[in-house]
């Protein structure tokens, strides 16, 4: 046990940890925002929920189908993005053209539709969802404990997030994609079917909102507000980055993480604000963001 | 930006029907009091002039604040704490919450002006949510009890507002006032700007208009109303509260203007009475009131975006 800057590093490492557990969140959260916007133009204000709808079904499958979390992790994010699909065929392909406040704001309705339905038939309290067996338990690094589900999230996400930047700035698909992000009507006319891949997009996204939903059931409660919590931070993490870049999005989101978390063990007042600072002072100093390119 | 609010096209002698119009409002707030509660009226009329002030933003300027709440709620905070713990009289009261709008205003303006678009609204409801956990936390606002038992005191040292008809009479003069207020800056000249900001901001910035300072004082105006709004309200319930700086109430505020009417003068007026009285009936389906709220967001979005009084004023011609 020592001490660094009078703090014990028990509680330095502890804190730094959970900074980046929920660095992890803001970071495959605001990937989905980013891939979204990137393509469909709008903010996506029913992020929240879709992760949320993730954490849910993780939850739901275990209970009513006795499906465990390593199964969840792969089916969950399958289901949110049909969803997904689902709305953007249904609802967002129909607000296309329209300016993009009206984008926001039928995503902010959907959002509250969905939160309304959760909390119709689970109530506000949060459920308990327990970390899976083979990831139980912990090890002590000397410095610190570490427990092996943190440990994981931290590497599952890194990995998701790397995969993610890989498969949209060095592959076919992911050249397809930036193009058409560029001109849509010029990769249109290369006989690439746009609007699908707009559908399938959103879906994705969607996607990676479930999924970042099923790997944080274990460690906060399931509960239907979990979303509109997170997501406000969110956002202030995509002004911070921008929305321009895929890596961007990524380490402003672990970097936030770690600094909220250090906020914690020196400033505990400030930590839940700190990152709405960091976002005026960002929007002071360099309006279109870390990695954004300028408008 | 032209997609905004799809106004319709209007003659210019058409004026007469904000005439009538205002001269209905009046009568219906005279007569009002004696077939419903003056309590339900002057909840609607505050929510009515939040509306508006949050309008003149997202309706002439084409600017989408997701935050108003800040504004409302820290407006009323400040003309509670006033009112209860400084003692001071309701008009000092109320003008202490106003003025906390505008300076709140004028801070989360001057940094959320510096984007534009989608991004402006992710600042403003974020600057929002940073002050609602400063609400959670500082001793002054009571944490999630609030400020209860607000002293409505006398106003001007003669009207006793604890009587329920004196305390209406100023609520629906302040809110009428300020009704106007709004009404002559839509249609001075620095309307004009504003409404030329909307179309087509790089063109005014071509015409020489610094664009950012006309956008700053718009913000500063809405701030500032929502603040009256939000005081009277403190005032009116006695009670200053966190729901009123949570983001479901600048969600709220966007619903109202909405169904009403993006960009009308009468449309936030209607849309606030609406959703007040919407909300008072639905209570009693408890949690079903978000999963409609929800609902109506989306249908007005997909099937009716002019609003009520948006489409009415397009069927008859006219502005209202």
């Amino acid at each position: 046990m020592f001490e660094i800057f009078g703090v014990p590093s028990q509680a330095l490492f502890g804190q730094l940890l959970l900074g980046l557990i929920n660095g992890s969140f803001y970071a495959l959260l605001s990937l989905g925002l980013a891939v979204i916007f990137g393509m469909l133009n709008i903010i996506n204000f029913t992020h929240g929920a879709q992760y949320m709808m993730g954490a849910f079904a993780a939850f739901l499958l275990l209970r009513h189908a006795g499906i465990g979390y390593w199964l969840a992790l792969l089916i969950v994010p399958v289901i949110v993005g049909a969803t997904g699909v689902v709305i953007e065929r249904l609802f967002l392909k129909r607000i296309q053209k329209l300016d993009h406040l009206y984008g926001l704001i039928l995503t902010f309705g959907l959002a509250l539709i969905i939160e309304g339905l959760f909390r119709n038939y689970y109530g506000s309290s949060g459920q308990p969802y327990g970390v899976p067996e083979s990831l139980q338990g912990g090890r002590n690094l000397g410095f610190m404990f570490l427990p092996n589900y943190r440990a994981w999230v931290i590497a599952f996400s890194l990995l998701v997030c790397l995969c993610t930047w890989f498969a949209i700035e060095r592959t076919r698909l992911g050249s397809y994609l930036r193009a058409a992000t560029e001109n849509p009507a010029l990769v249109r006319a290369f006989g690439i079917n746009v609007p699908r891949m707009v559908t399938l997009t959103y879906g994705f996204g969607v996607g990676l909102a479930g999924l970042a939903g099923v790997m944080a059931a274990p460690i906060y409660n399931v509960s239907p507000q979990m979303g509109s919590d997170i997501i406000i931070v969110v956002f202030a993490v995509v002004v911070i980055g921008g929305m321009g870049s895929i890596m961007g999005a990524i380490v402003t989101g672990f970097t936030l993480g770690i600094v909220e978390g250090l906020t914690k063990v020196f400033f505990p007042e400030a930590s839940n604000t700190v990152i709405f600072v960091i976002m005026i002072i960002v929007l002071l100093v360099r309006p279109a963001g870390l990695f954004g390119r300028s408008a | 930006m032209a997609t905004l609010a799809a106004a319709a096209p209007v003659r210019r002698e058409t004026q007469w029907s904000l005439a009538v119009a205002g001269a209905a409002l009046v009568i219906f707030l005279v007569a009002a009091p004696f077939a419903l509660y003056p309590v339900f009226i002057m909840k609607a009329l505050c929510f009515a002039l939040f509306a508006c002030a949050f309008n003149l933003l997202i309706g002439y300027v084409g600017l989408v604040s997701f935050g108003h709440a800040l504004y409302f709620g820290w407006a009323g905070y400040l003309a509670a704490h006033a009112a209860k713990v400084w003692g001071l009289p309701p008009e000092l009261a109320v003008l202490a919450g106003t003025a906390t709008g505008m300076a709140l205003g004028l801070i989360a303006g001057m940094v959320a002006i510096r984007r534009q678009g989608i991004y402006f609204a992710m600042i403003t409801l974020a600057l929002a949510q940073m002050m609602y956990l400063v609400a959670l936390r500082v001793k002054m606002t009571g944490g999630e009890d609030g400020i209860q038992g607000v002293p409505r005191g006398r106003l001007f040292g003669t009207f006793d507002l604890s009587n329920e008809m004196t305390m209406y009479a100023f609520v629906v003069v302040a809110v009428l006032a300020a009704f106007f207020l709004i009404y002559r800056i839509i249609n001075s000249p620095f309307g004009e700007v504003l409404k030329a900001i909307r179309e087509n901001e790089q063109r005014a910035v071509s015409l020489g208009y610094k664009t950012d300072d006309y956008k700053l004082v718009a913000f500063v105006l809405s701030a500032t109303l929502a603040g009256l709004a939000g005081s009277l309200k403190a005032l009116v319930f006695q009670l200053a509260s966190l729901t009123d700086v949570h983001w479901t109430m600048s969600g709220e505020v966007v619903l109202m203007t909405l169904v009403g009417g993006l960009g009308t003068i009468f449309g936030p007026i209607v849309g606030a009475f609406l959703i007040v009285a919407m909300e008072n009936y639905l209570a009693l389906f408890g949690q079903w009131v978000l999963v409609i709220q929800g609902a109506v967001f989306v249908i007005c979005v997909l099937a009716f975006r002019r609003g009520i009084v948006g489409e009415l004023a397009a069927r008859l011609r006219v502005r209202l």
